[in-house]
């Protein structure tokens, strides 16, 4: 059972997250810890997140993003953010920040392409 | 005070004591700057700077206040956001607006980089006594 209160649904072998609520301290542990827990159980090897819900992400919402990203890499997940808003990128690149450990994509759609292709560059050495 | 001789038009306290007040601060600001026609980039720059200080004000003193103001100047419209509270204040400012300084559970990104987002901002503070941040973002003509 799900701590956190944000759905992890299943696409092909990869889970979809969608965020569309303000993730603070609580919600934001939960919420790694419920993403981390699924991918182990599914046995996923990519995960997407679908932030095109949120219109603010600021350092502390991107951080915790990029933080599930890296902490699902340890795991060997792969991650995708997908959906974030122009005035958000523009944001949050004019503030200094990149955001490590994830992949980008413009959609779902290209998320979900994106885990393809890092799935098949691996399986061709 | 930044933009000291504006005028006034309206103006709004609202307390932080509890982490959603975050949420509450920073929807009133975009609120307002989507009144003001502010477009879809400058509301998020505005939006998220104020969430950045109004965290920093929960992170750091566990409670202070946010004054939001639209004020008036020379015809130019703008938001004047000030983030007070009695935290622990900055030891060293110059180094808090260079970036990359960080405390425990910030990127350190905060005041550095909500000052690139606004058109002005300053801060005032004393160790021991507390901080008082006040920003300021105009329409764009």
């Amino acid at each position: 059972m799900a701590k956190g209160s944000i759905p992890i649904l299943r696409v092909g072998p990869n889970l979809l997250v969608t965020v569309h609520i303000d993730l603070h301290d609580v919600v934001a542990e939960a919420f790694q810890e419920d993403v981390l827990t699924e991918l182990e159980k599914r046995r996923a090897p990519g995960l997407v997140i679908d932030i095109s819900g949120l219109d603010i992400v600021d350092t502390y919402v991107a951080r915790i993003l990029s933080e599930t990203g890296r902490m699902a890499r340890l795991m060997g997940t792969e991650t995708v953010v997908v959906g974030m808003r122009p005035d958000v990128a523009a944001t949050l690149i004019r503030m200094g920040y990149t955001m490590e450990g994830v992949n980008t994509a413009l959609n779902v759609d290209d998320g979900i392409e994106t885990l393809a292709s890092i799935a098949a560059r691996r399986r061709t050495p | 005070m930044l933009a000291h001789d504006a005028e006034i038009l309206t103006r709004c306290e609202l307390p932080i004591e509890v982490e959603d007040d975050v949420v509450v601060v920073r929807r009133k600001v975009k609120l307002l700057a989507q009144q003001r026609g502010f477009d879809a980039f400058a509301t998020a720059g505005v939006t998220t700077a104020t969430s950045e200080l109004t965290r920093n004000v929960w992170m750091h003193a566990r409670r202070g206040t946010a004054v939001i103001e639209e004020i008036i100047d020379d015809g130019r419209i703008g938001l004047r956001v000030e983030l007070r509270d009695s935290g622990p204040g900055i030891p060293d400012v110059p180094r808090v607006l260079a970036g990359g300084y960080s405390t425990a559970r910030s990127l350190g990104l905060g005041l550095s980089g909500s000052r690139r987002l606004v058109d002005e901002l300053e801060i005032e503070t004393e160790v021991g006594r507390g901080t008082t941040v006040r920003m300021v973002k105009w329409t764009r003509f």
